[in-house]
């Protein structure tokens, strides 16, 4: 961990988006992970998308369970609300907020253990169930914070720093968001920012349950030869079938991409990803061929990058239960109760 | 030996098989009764299953208004004959016994006590029906016709029911209409002077209604603001969730757009059905979950999580047997300790006790202005039977002026205005601190909640001291709420006494007729019904004004009691526990003689309920 408190004041040549915001208005708390941890590298990926979208850092929520991953919301977006909850059950508790106000984002933040393992059940259901979310996990395939033991993303005979091969099959939680109807699903490598930003804003502007599996390796736990959670790992067999932009709503599409390597694909909220295609066969608006291709690198030792899966036309849980506009936490007594008359008539029909 | 005779007073109870549809047939007797101006107490008792276990509905008419289960049956209308012999062996010396005599039943199965009122329903309705279905639901609906004839009940009263039941399958009126006259006309022509079990027309009933209490509890909600429902199913929690989307779908949709003011959740599990509770709530809608004993094991962690990071919560209990699966279709109120000190640590949790379903509706809509008033999950403790069994009680009632408490919570404009915040801090004194709603200002009042140790900033923190302030500050809390919650309700007797009775939520129906029986016996007590936990003062008081007290409840380990003596450090001595934990709703006759043999009040010839 770093110890240096950065000073409060701001650099007068610092830059601001059209909010007036720097980037250090996005910033939280100092981190307390090791120094290095690749989840560090994420929350700074992710300030930085919320500093270009121009995000007003209070319209977000920041919701985690327990674990190293879930601690670090601590450490960004300091003027937003935030709720480290209990052990792989953010989830549900993200969907009771976004039950309550539709109109934040919910930013989830969790880790393999958090959600392939106590919290495999709680992930699975809110990415059915089409909460408008964006679900980070943190993967590193390894218990940090209990000292270095497997989680279940790990993969079959990866081996842990005292020498124990895993015999286990690996939970792969975007095969898995695949099969359950998730409408976004990006692969991420926390030492690549390039890749990072871009998908983290996507995921955002995205209406629907959007998961960002990001492999974040533990320096301390899950780094070493023999890990296939390393960054040295991650680095040589990562194969990024695309590169993303994202194009706000309001900003004009201009041509500047070569067609037939460039594809776009228009979000619900009017915005547009401009897919860089690298690899010429992927397509990411086929969930099926999505599922098959992954499995296929799988199997040959890749891991397979960049935005896998979106549905231009995602709905989300608030569509489905048929709820108001209005966030059901500014409705009042006018809204909600139906009123001693009607009682009095309802008390009738007891009668 | 002289057939029972009574007026508006006397049991029946009905053996049927579960899944025959016999329970709207068996409402509409207690119904008809009811609109006859007769007070009727109904109890289902029912199996863990879907179709094929046997099941009873008890009525027990009551001109002077008792509304517990009295024990006994004077009347057995046993349609199930793989209870036969146990159903027959239950009722009193003298009572009566309608089946369906269709095909002979050798002598020996009978008593010779009984009076029989055969009716050979399959026989009625293999004349008049074709269709095999038709031919069981008018079965129902034939006994109650030949009921109706028996115990003199006002015929139009029973036509007018069904009338209004089918008011929306209008076509399924008539033919209703004319099984009961099967059943009436049969009874009539065979069946005269056979019965002196008599209902007589009175008005004790006034404007009460008959309505069960999870119904009561959905519309507490609907009432009290909820807007975001998360549930499991369990039994017999059930009927409350779907019975506030039901009340929700009424009462709740915008007329303009079509669109809901409510949203609700069939969760994946309990844990899951509380998190979002706990999420909503935090986010400042009003939220609550229904659930039953297993649930609340498994709610545990996120009850602490609440209680020490101060996130409201409503939680309904709707107690039934424990330990485990224990008896999931039976009541008890043996959820108290699990309750009380839920989830690991040092945890002190709020509970209400309704008496009923019109407090389950009053107790309901309190329990979201408490929770947010103390930032807190508050339980409210039912039980099976008043859950699931319609209740005669006083109507719902709600004050048109009535606003909710929001409770503590700072404003965009207060933050604006410069207005201090720590989340943990204690302003006023009574160790409630302030809220802010996330997003509500973009620079101000920003807050990190956790689990895990905070200072007064909601900061994180393992110093000793700073983790002891905040934990000495919630039992600072737990003080304050002892101030708001329903205070306890004191019924002194008659005459001065150094006896007293403690009890709570569906025990006191037992009660108060039991008092009326010990009263006879010449044992006076002073009653004190306890609403809520934490205690108010009252009940130590009560304590301490009395020679003994005894506690009266439905679990095997005297869990109020224990409760009492922890919280108020009584000398348990000072009790006499009488305990009542069979499954079924404890009776006043279970209170009178339990209580009367450990007073040694002499004879009192008393029957416990037989099934």
């Amino acid at each position: 961990m770093t110890y240096i408190t950065k000073p409060k004041l701001h650099h007068p040549g610092l830059k601001t988006n059209k909010l007036g915001y720097t980037h250090r208005d996005y910033e939280g708390r100092i981190s307390t992970l090791c120094a290095g941890c690749g989840h560090d590298s994420i929350s700074a990926a992710l300030i930085q998308a919320c500093f270009e979208l121009e995000l007003e850092p209070h319209r977000v929520a920041k919701m985690s369970g327990i674990g190293c991953s879930s601690k670090t919301p601590d450490y960004f977006l300091g003027q937003s609300h935030g709720f480290n909850s209990v052990h792989g059950r953010m989830p549900s508790v993200l969907t009771g907020a976004n039950l309550a106000n539709r109109n934040l984002i919910y930013l989830g933040v969790s880790g393999d253990g958090d959600s392939a393992s106590i919290g495999l059940g709680q992930f699975v259901h809110s990415v059915r169930r089409g909460v408008n979310m964006v679900y980070i996990c943190e993967n590193n395939g390894v218990y940090g914070l209990t000292k270095g033991q497997f989680s279940a993303t790990a993969d079959t005979g990866s081996k842990a720093k005292t020498g124990e091969i895993n015999a286990d099959s690996p939970i792969d939680l975007v095969s898995l968001a695949l099969m359950l109807g998730a409408t976004f699903v990006a692969r991420s490598f926390s030492g690549d920012k390039k890749q990072l930003v871009p998908l983290i804003k996507a995921a955002i502007a995205h209406q629907g349950p959007a998961l960002l599996d990001i492999i974040s390796p533990c320096v301390t736990f899950n780094n070493h030869a023999g890990s296939t959670k390393s960054f040295d790992f991650v680095r040589d067999h990562n194969e990024a079938v695309n590169k993303l932009d994202l194009v706000p709503p309001r900003k004009e599409i201009t041509a500047d991409y070569e067609p037939g390597t460039t594809e776009l694909v228009r979000q619900h909220d009017g915005s547009y990803l401009k897919l860089a295609k690298l690899n010429a066969q992927y397509d990411p608006t086929n969930r099926n061929a999505a599922l098959a291709y992954l499995q296929e690198r799988m199997k040959a030792g890749e891991i397979v990058t960049g935005l896998l899966f979106v549905d231009e036309t995602a709905a989300d849980l608030h569509g489905h239960l048929n709820t108001v506009e209005a966030p059901l936490n500014t409705l009042g007594e006018a809204d909600l109760c139906p009123g001693a008359e009607m009682l009095e008539s309802i008390n009738d029909e007891y009668r | 030996m002289q057939p029972i005779s009574a007026t508006n007073d006397f049991v029946v109870k009905f053996a049927n098989i579960n899944g025959s549809g016999s329970a709207s047939a068996n409402e509409l007797f207690a119904r008809a009764i009811l609109r006859m101006g007769v007070p009727v107490a109904s109890r289902n008792i029912f199996p863990s299953n879907i179709q094929g276990l046997p099941t009873w509905y008890e009525v027990r008419v009551s001109g002077e208004g008792w509304l517990g289960r009295r024990g006994g049956v004077d009347l057995m209308v046993a349609l199930n004959p793989q209870t036969w012999d146990k159903d027959v062996a239950g009722i009193e010396p003298g009572g009566y016994l309608l089946y369906d005599s269709t095909k002979p039943i050798p002598l020996s199965r009978f008593r010779k006590d009984l009076r029989l009122l055969p009716v050979p329903l399959t026989e009625i309705c293999n004349k008049a029906y074709s269709d095999p279905r038709q031919r069981q639901l008018f079965k129902n609906i034939i006994y109650i016709g030949a009921l109706v004839f028996l115990l003199e009940i006002d015929l139009e009263v029973a036509q007018w029911l069904i009338t209004e039941q089918f008011e929306d399958k209008k076509k399924l009126i008539a033919p209703n209409i004319q099984a009961l006259g099967f059943g009436y006309d049969y009874a009539r022509d065979h069946l005269g002077g056979a019965c002196s079990l008599k209902v007589k027309r009175d008005d004790k009933v006034s404007d009460r209604i008959f309505i069960n209490g999870n119904n009561a509890a959905a519309l507490g909600c609907v009432y009290g603001g909820a807007t975001v429902c998360a549930w499991y199913p369990i039994t017999p929690s059930t009927s409350l969730a779907e019975a506030f989307a039901r009340h929700c779908k009424r009462l709740r949709v915008d007329p303009e757009t079509g669109r809901n003011k409510f949203a609700i959740v069939q969760a994946e599990d309990e844990i899951a059905a509380i998190g979002m509770v706990a999420g909503a709530n935090w986010n400042g809608a009003r939220g609550f979950t229904a659930t039953s004993g297993p649930g609340i094991s498994l709610m545990q962690e996120i009850f602490g999580f609440c209680y020490y990071a101060e996130v409201p919560a409503v939680i309904f209990d709707i107690q039934r047997g424990g330990p485990s699966t224990g008896m999931p279709t039976r009541t008890q109120q043996s959820d108290l300790l699990l309750t009380a000190y839920s989830g690991h640590g040092d945890t002190k949790h709020v509970m209400l006790f309704p008496e009923d379903p019109r407090e389950a509706f009053e107790f309901a809509a309190k329990a979201f202005d408490l929770a947010e008033r103390l930032q807190t999950p508050v339980f409210v403790m039912s039980d099976l039977d008043i859950g699931m069994n319609d209740w005669l009680c006083e109507p719902l009632s709600w004050d048109k002026d009535r606003r909710y408490d929001r409770g503590k919570i700072i404003t965009a404009e207060e933050l604006e205005a410069g207005k201090e915040f720590g989340r943990y801090l204690d302003v006023d004194g009574d160790a409630i601190p302030y809220r802010t709603l996330p997003g509500s200002h973009p620079t101000k009042g920003a807050y990190f909640t956790r689990g895990s140790s905070h200072d007064r900033y909601a900061r994180y923190s393992e110093e000793g001291s700073v983790y002891v302030e905040v934990m000495q500050r919630l039992l600072q809390k737990f003080e304050t709420a002892k101030t708001v919650v329903p205070r306890p309700v004191l019924r002194p007797a008659k005459e001065k006494t150094s006896y007293g009775a403690i009890y709570f939520g569906s025990t006191s129906v037992a009660m108060n007729e039991a008092l009326v029986s010990l009263e006879k016996l010449g044992l006076h007590l002073d009653l004190l019904r306890v609403r809520a936990f934490p205690f108010a003062e009252e009940v130590v008081d009560f304590i301490n004004a009395h020679e003994q007290v005894f506690v009266v409840e439905q679990n095997r380990d005297a869990q109020l009691q224990k409760l009492i003596v922890n919280e108020c450090a009584i000398d348990p001595a000072r009790f006499i526990s009488i305990l009542h934990f069979d499954g079924t709703p404890v009776t006043a006759r279970f209170i009178t003689q339990a209580i009367s043999d450990r007073m040694k009040l002499g004879k009192h010839k008393t029957q416990e309920a037989a099934e």
